[in-house]
């Protein structure tokens, strides 16, 4: 240990005596770590947005009902397959209800499953937004709000009016954006949707739905599940859809095969129903990655020349120092703990830049009306970036210490003190 | 201890330059220093004064023969062990200074027995301040070292030698490049030392006045002893 408490000395003396390329070899780290922890949180920040976009309000698991022709037809089970008399064309599936047969029972049988966070019952019907002489066709969903804002966010996407009031008053709708435009009407308005048998219901405008999808924004409404069974003219049974959440997202594919074995239905899990998801984060990862990793290899260049001029200026003190009795390993240490320095200045320095940028960009004003939900841009505080950044910067500048260290090393003293 | 035993012999050592083209320096070299002696080198320039002392110095390692130093032959020792050696048992004075021009002048002196690592700092700190002492410059050990004059570099060279308490002091022409009061004092220092701090001097100079102060002139010529 004594040993270390001299080679840190003689290491400190060194840097302290040649501040001006400490500082220098030390500030290309920093830019190093800063840009990489800068891009990685603001890259990672857009990540998670964007997916939680959609991830956030996408059940881990949809159930509905099977649309699928059968598989096996009868004919098929009467003559066998091997015949090649029983070939049918154009199989159609069998009309079958919008319903999910038996769907109360499912409900409260996947509510007490463990692997389960939350199940949300809907009913979906098709409707007519009317107004004046125009009818704009579109969707309303019957749902559980209280459950829905609990598993999917629903309440970020209601940037106008109150969530609860589709619980307050039984005729409340909560209106798309995109609708609510187009028909020029407000929170506290009236409108009057029709059902695809042609009845009419008058809802009052509870709030003002805003998915940041216009696609979605211009068709889709939600009431109460009450108001929609009602408006589908059925009973209280009858739900066109379960939204499963699962503790553990993982799961999903999995959970999703159980339920398709134990009950007639179809159930998506979201890996199947968001896989471009997916593909677009770790590419965009991948990218902030690789332009990190040249900043960083840049900076091990700059300390790599940084070093190998200390050594020329200092290669009579290397003689020296080996003279009196310090060995090649004790000369290759001075330099390497060196760059660890300059490596830890500098990360240090590039971890609290990266930081502070980080902040100012968190706070910089972001609106857009396809992300209601956000007001400034997002930023991703994952430790795990000033750990990562921080180990690349010591493990760049010991290998840039590294080199010319080794060198020091092999230095001959006889050569330099003959060379005098 | 045999006061006949030599602290350092030679058997036999024999060097080859190999570039810029293969070249004999130094043929069959056996001698003995005994211990307290104050020996000088010498000879013309080229001869291969130097390249012997390098040698037996430990700090040169490619060389054919014996070197024995108190006893144990180092011919064949790792350079970690040479450096072991060298540490604890050689000082070192050079024709040009050679300190560590960004440290203090008592961090130059104590650096060799912080690396030796016998004795704790305060303890280094208190020897240092007397191997100043011994030079006249302690009221210099606190000024860096760049600062101070040629004269005074080389006394604190001389301390620096001195602060394991070596067995033995080489010096490559420690008096080559200072002015004749200067090297006076340089060489009364090491006689005062040989004589009363049990160290042998092995000392390669020029300077006639120099060696014919000395115990005993070893005189080189084309890599041969002659006398």
């Amino acid at each position: 240990m004594s040993d270390f408490s001299i080679i840190w000395d003689i290491s400190k003396t060194h840097l302290v005596s040649k501040k001006k390329q400490t500082i220098v070899a030390a500030l290309g780290v920093t830019f190093g770590i800063g840009m990489f922890i800068i891009m990685m949180s603001f890259m990672t920040g857009l990540n998670i947005l964007l997916d939680g976009l959609v991830l956030n309000r996408t059940p881990h698991v949809q159930i509905y009902n099977k649309t699928d022709p059968t598989v096996i037809q009868p004919s098929d089970s009467y003559f066998g397959y091997s015949t090649n008399e029983n070939y049918i064309h154009s199989i159609k599936p069998k009309s079958r209800l919008d319903r999910i047969h038996n769907a109360l029972p499912i409900l409260s049988e996947l509510k007490k499953n463990k692997l389960v966070k939350g199940a949300t019952a809907q009913a979906t019907c098709k409707v007519f937004y009317l107004a004046g002489s125009n009818n704009l066709n579109g969707i309303i969903n019957g749902i559980e709000v209280q459950e829905e804002s609990r598993l999917f966010n629903f309440k970020d996407y209601i940037v106008e009016g109150d969530v609860n009031s589709l619980i307050k008053k039984k005729n409340s709708i909560l209106l798309g954006a995109g609708i609510a435009k187009k028909l020029s009407l407000s929170v506290g308005d009236n409108i009057q949707v029709l059902n695809t048998s042609g009845a009419n219901f008058t809802l009052t405008i509870g709030g003002i739905y805003q998915s940041g999808m216009a696609e979605v924004d211009d068709i889709q409404s939600f009431v109460n599940l009450k108001m929609a069974q009602q408006i589908l003219g059925a009973g209280g049974n009858y739900i066109s859809r379960i939204h499963v959440k699962l503790n553990n997202i993982e799961q999903a594919v999995a959970f999703s095969k159980i339920i398709e074995n134990l009950y007639d239905v179809k159930a998506l899990d979201i890996n199947t129903a968001n896989a471009q998801f997916d593909t677009g984060s770790s590419i965009r990862t991948l990218i902030s990655y690789a332009v990190s990793i040249t900043l960083l290899i840049v900076a091990g260049f700059g300390i790599y020349n940084i070093l190998n001029m200390f050594i020329y200026e200092k290669m009579n003190d290397i003689a020296i120092l080996k003279a009196t009795g310090f060995t090649g390993k004790d000369v290759m240490y001075i330099f390497i703990v060196q760059a660890l320095i300059i490596g830890l200045i500098g990360a240090g320095l590039g971890i609290g830049i990266g930081y502070g940028v980080s902040v100012l960009i968190d706070n910089i004003p972001f609106n857009t009306e396809a992300l209601p939900t956000i007001k400034t841009y997002p930023i991703n505080y994952d430790p795990f970036f000033y750990i990562t950044g921080l180990s690349f910067a010591l493990v760049s500048t010991f290998l840039a210490g590294y080199l010319p260290a080794r060198k020091a090393q092999k230095i001959d003293p006889v050569e330099i003190i003959r060379g005098q | 201890m045999d006061a006949m035993k030599p602290i350092l012999e030679t058997k036999n050592i024999n060097k080859f330059f190999l570039e810029p083209v293969k070249f004999h320096v130094l043929k069959d070299i056996t001698l003995q220093l005994q211990n307290k002696e104050f020996v000088s080198i010498m000879g013309k320039s080229g001869c291969g004064k130097s390249t012997l002392l390098y040698i037996l110095s430990t700090l040169d390692t490619s060389y054919e023969g014996d070197l024995i130093i108190d006893g144990e032959n180092v011919s064949h020792q790792s350079q970690d062990s040479l450096a072991r050696i060298r540490n604890e048992n050689i000082g070192f004075i050079f024709q040009f200074h050679y300190l560590l021009p960004e440290f203090t002048v008592l961090k130059n002196i104590m650096l060799p027995a912080l690396k030796l690592g016998k004795y704790s700092k305060k303890e280094i700190e208190h020897n240092a301040y007397q191997k100043l002492e011994i030079l006249g410059l302690q009221d210099q050990a606190l000024k860096r070292a760049s600062r101070l004059s040629g004269g005074q570099k080389q006394r604190v060279a001389i301390a620096r030698s001195l602060i394991n308490n070596p067995k033995i002091i080489m010096g490559d022409e420690p008096t080559g490049n200072l002015d004749s009061k200067n090297a006076n004092i340089v060489f009364d220092v090491l006689r005062e030392l040989s004589s009363e701090m049990d160290m042998s001097m092995l000392i390669v100079t020029h300077d006639h006045d120099f060696a014919k102060k000395t115990d005993r002139i070893i005189e080189m010529e084309d890599g041969y002893i002659i006398s």
